[in-house]
């Protein structure tokens, strides 16, 4: 049987496509057949990872976002990558409650919140090319026990 | 997005999800309220919220610095428990207060 399973989408900068993003991940999703909350976990870290793109990546000029998810096994691997101007130190920008955009009443919790809610998260970015945020979480931890021993 | 205004307290009735698109419009028109009324108390209604990430810890934040240079207070009501969750990890509840039915 396969167990990996690929989608990937490119779409404009724009906010009403945060909705349209996390939406079509967690749909992807759904084939790990998740619970609830799991769902809720990841479409927030997507809407970070997006939002993040709009507002810092591109500050707001119209340009493309590209979401890669992968399915394997019972992982979910997510890319979202801006190809916008960049972070240029990324430890700082990571830290909670830091935002480079008090102006805008950024809370500064976008990269917490994606910590929080994904088992793993990375930022690769680089100044005038654009960031890339990979992040993982394994959906059924806890849940899958019986049904290997079963068999 | 509906808002009311009773004496100088303004609720805030939030959208189905509260993410940085619909932000700035909540931003704008309870700012507004707040200076025209001289509003002291907000409310920010759950009741129909499923979703939030930290664009709407941002808005209450910013409301909160409004109306607390007045002596105000920042109230959430209704929020399920997703939103409860979300609320208490970000750390805002150390400014704002839930309002748990339970107490009525």
């Amino acid at each position: 049987m396969r167990d990996t399973n690929e989608m990937e989408l490119v779409f404009d900068s724009i906010s009403v496509n945060e909705g349209f993003a996390r939406v079509a991940v967690a749909a992807f999703m759904t084939q790990l057949n998740p619970t609830l909350e799991e769902v809720a976990d990841v479409k927030t870290a997507v809407s970070e990872a997006v939002t993040n793109a709009i507002i810092h990546g591109y500050e707001k000029e119209v340009k493309k976002i590209r979401i890669h998810c992968q399915l394997k096994e019972q992982v979910i691997y997510i890319e979202v990558e801006d190809y916008g101007k960049g972070i240029e130190n990324v430890k700082q920008a990571m830290e909670p409650m830091y935002t480079s955009k008090p102006e805008l009443e950024r809370s500064g919790m976008g990269f917490s919140f994606m910590e929080a809610f994904m088992d793993e998260i990375s930022v690769v970015s680089e100044p005038g090319k654009g960031t890339l945020v990979k992040m993982q979480r394994k959906i059924g931890k806890g849940r899958e026990l019986w049904t290997t021993q079963s068999l | 997005m509906k808002y009311e205004v009773q004496e100088n307290c303004l609720t805030i009735f939030l959208p189905n999800e509260l993410d940085h698109h619909n932000a700035e419009e909540i931003r704008r028109k309870s700012d507004r309220l707040i200076e025209k009324h001289h509003i002291k108390c907000v409310i920010f209604d759950f009741g129909e919220t499923n979703f939030m990430d930290s664009s709407g810890i941002g808005v209450i934040m910013g409301r909160y610095r409004m109306v607390n240079l007045l002596g105000g207070e920042v109230w959430a009501v209704h929020a399920n428990e997703r939103m409860k969750k979300i609320l208490v990890m970000s750390g805002v509840t150390k400014i704002i207060q839930i309002y748990e039915e339970e107490h009525v």
